[in-house]
């Protein structure tokens, strides 16, 4: 079956396209690029006015399964994904069973392939169970199709450990992706270590707890020589270090999440629970470095940390409330801001969401010539719309963004040639 | 005129007058506790419950005094009895709370926020009788009333707060009231028990006891948690004694008519000399008694009281 996405603007940041060109596809895989393309016997996909750009992907998701459906799980947490522009997501694996072995990650793919959504590729555990202790298989867990190694949320504590993870997992030339934070400076710490935090009478988590972290691994890195990418950046201090060890060749990527680069933690004012992230929302500083570490590279990817809870989970003191808020759906009005603002270029922006991340984890997706597979997201620009929690694809709807107005939607989600989102549609559907 | 508050979460929502109007009230109920019947039937028929999920004695206590002088019914839950012990959510406590129709739900709780929460989604009036290390608007007030009594004003006045500033609601709410009735506030501690930002609370920061009192009016003296010492934040009472106790060497550094206040309980020896504490400038009793006062004018403030002397 072949299809045709025609009369769109093509933007392909990392092959340098910005132009108005017509896509074929036929068994999932582009082509043909060109002008004015025609193909008789092939569907027609009009994206007239629309921008079409290469499917986009969120390398720091929380799908939840196995474990806790409650909050989510591989399908609705991938129609999130898809509702949101995503066509690729990598998941993390504080699941239960934690995924630190091939059957988990095999019954992970399973209901990847039942729901036919979003591509999921799922990211080992470093230590066994999550405890920072002892290796995962990590050979295994690698032939098994984990794309990266991290134990997310559970930062690895001894640095013997994430030496030796370093250099293990880079044996079978998988990533690892550092949570860094050195818990014992976090210390029972529920927001940001500042002024916002003592006029709350809430307890503080420095900014030298991820800066000392986000020190020792990319030493760390440096020493083994191994790829290491760091997760949701939140310091300036971090975005320095980063920045530094790229400069001295250090194989280092990083990521930072859209509430970092859009809010600072005078949200929490109010006792917002759905301001309660890890790590937290940062000061206006924190929030300007990051920024310029997004449009001059250092950080290259915008992941969401897509963390979903139950509103029990959220509706509660904000001490007790659990960190983290739900992405998918959000990440692209956020990064078209910082486009609106004059932050990114659009080719900067769609760069961190797609060709960034599949650099950071080496994936073979995040661009659109001919021969690559056709994971395609389309956008109208112009399309202004407002956020309702509740109508979110994701189980949960802890968003510190409801009622926000957006402009810029996604309006098709194609994997592999597939139509998966129509926004006239509401949903997926399928052509 | 109106009240126009109908909760008391902290003192930052209270302006000059707001504090001056509970003051003056305060002051005239002062006197009905001195009176061989001690109790008005100002707030005949209006049922207030006061919710303690952390220990407390002479908080609950004095608003209990309170309430039953101004004839409320009145009803106790302690957190050893409550539901939450067995894990009911502060939602379903608020919601079950409600539909027994208080008029004042009067709460403790250990989380910053917590009062605020029940604020949000209650009919009822919440007074905040401290959340976590955020606000203890009552005490600051009668602290404020203390003060007042003592010096006859409080603008342009000199405080020192010395102690545990980082983790006190006493102090935060002190220092914003203080602020707002024109005092110069400055506190005193290790850093390890000073906030972020502390410089940017409006007051000014010592690390050192006898800067702090040099020439003050009022000297606050914060309670030292007995987990403090030998925590990260402080090796020991004994050497936190020396270099940030009250005594009465450190204690002539203030005026000569300084007060010395303490929201209890008192660790002697430890912040506070027993000599200090004994000594004639203490007014940590004339606090215990004009927190009656303070909590019955707040009470019959936001219940409406103006037009119930009408």
């Amino acid at each position: 079956m072949k299809l045709l996405i025609k009369g769109g603007r093509l933007l392909d940041p990392a092959n340098g396209i910005d132009d108005q060109l017509d896509l074929l596809i036929e068994e999932g895989i582009v082509v043909a690029v060109g002008v004015g393309l025609n193909e008789d016997d092939a569907h027609i996909l009009d994206v007239s006015n629309r921008l079409v750009v290469p499917g986009l992907i969120d390398i720091h998701v929380h799908l939840r399964e196995p474990g806790y459906e409650y909050k989510e799980d591989v399908l609705s947490g991938t129609r999130a994904a898809v509702a949101g522009g995503f066509t690729s997501v990598a998941c993390m694996p504080n699941t239960d069973p934690v995924n630190d072995n091939k059957t988990v990650t095999s019954y992970i793919l399973q209901k990847a392939a039942e729901a036919g959504l979003a591509n999921v590729f799922p990211v080992g555990a470093i230590s066994k169970g999550l405890k920072g202790e002892s290796l995962s298989e990590m050979g295994e867990l690698g032939e098994a199709g984990c794309v990266a190694m991290s134990d997310d949320g559970r930062p690895v504590r001894d640095g013997e450990i994430m030496r030796r993870a370093l250099e293990y997992a880079s044996t079978f030339g998988l990533p690892v992706i550092s949570h860094a934070e050195d818990l014992s400076l976090v210390s029972g710490g529920v927001m940001n270590d500042s002024f916002v935090a003592t006029e709350l009478g809430l307890k503080g988590i420095p900014w030298v707890a991820e800066d000392a972290m986000v020190a020792r691994d990319v030493m760390l890195a440096e020493f083994t020589g191994a790829r290491l990418h760091i997760a949701h950046v939140s310091t300036r201090g971090a975005v320095e270090i980063i920045r530094a060890a790229q400069k001295r060749g250090v194989m280092v990527t990083a990521e930072v999440t859209p509430h970092h680069f859009t809010l600072t933690d005078e949200a929490v004012r109010g006792y917002d629970t759905n301001a309660k992230m890890n790590p937290p929302l940062r000061s206006a500083d924190d929030l300007a470095a990051i920024r310029e570490g997004l449009a001059d590279g250092t950080i290259g990817v915008i992941a969401t940390d897509h963390a979903p809870h139950h509103r029990d989970e959220k509706n509660v003191e904000f001490n007790i409330a659990l960190n983290g808020i739900v992405g998918l759906e959000t990440a692209l009005p956020l990064t078209l801001r910082l486009v609106d603002e004059g932050v990114l270029t659009l080719a900067e922006a769609i760069d961190r969401l797609s060709s960034g991340p599949a650099r950071a984890l080496g994936l073979h997706r995040g661009q659109l010539t001919a021969g690559h597979v056709a994971d395609i997201t389309v956008i109208d620009l112009d399309a202004r719309w407002t956020l309702n929690a509740a109508q979110l694809q994701s189980k949960s709807k802890n968003t510190p963004f409801d009622g926000w107005s957006f402009k810029g939607a996604v309006s098709h989600t194609l994997v592999a040639g597939k139509l998966v989102f129509d926004r006239l549609e509401g949903r997926e559907s399928i052509v | 005129m109106s009240f126009g508050h109908k909760h008391i979460l902290g003192m930052d929502q209270l302006s000059a007058d707001d504090i001056t109007r509970i003051l003056d009230t305060a002051d005239s109920f002062k006197e009905i506790s001195a009176r061989e019947i001690k109790k008005v039937p100002t707030l005949r028929g209006k049922t207030i419950i006061n919710i303690f999920f952390e220990a407390s004695t002479r908080t609950r206590a004095s608003f209990e005094i309170a309430e039953k002088r101004l004839s409320a019914d009145t009803l106790n839950i302690s957190a050893s009895t409550s539901a939450l012990v067995k894990g009911e959510t502060l939602e379903d406590t608020a919601r079950n709370l409600e539909a027994m129709h208080p008029d004042i739900i009067v709460m403790r709780h250990g989380h910053s926020g917590a009062p605020h929460y029940l604020a949000e989604r209650c009919n009822f009036s919440v007074i905040n009788a401290g959340d976590g290390a955020h606000e203890h608007p009552t005490q600051a007030l009668l602290d404020l009333m203390t003060i007042r009594d003592k010096k006859g004003t409080i603008g342009g006045l000199t405080v020192a707060i010395v102690g545990d500033i980082a983790h006190s609601r006493v102090a935060r709410s002190n220092i914003i009231a203080l602020n707002t009735m024109g005092a110069r506030v400055r506190l005193a501690g290790p850093r390890t028990l000073l906030p972020t930002g502390a410089d940017r609370l409006g007051a000014e920061v010592f690390t050192d006891i006898k800067g702090a009192l040099d020439g003050a009016d009022v000297v606050m003296m914060l309670r030292i948690q007995q987990e403090r010492q030998g925590s990260p934040l402080l090796p020991s009472n004994r050497e936190y004694s020396r270099f940030f106790g009250l005594n009465p060497d450190n204690l002539q550094r203030a005026k000569e008519d300084a007060i010395v206040m303490h929201p209890g309980p008192m660790n002697r020896g430890v912040e506070i000399a027993s000599s200090v504490a004994d000594g004639p400038r203490n007014v940590i009793l004339d606090q215990v008694e004009n927190g009656v006062a303070v909590r019955m004018a707040l009470l019959y403030l936001i219940s409406g009281g103006e037009k119930m002397a009408e």
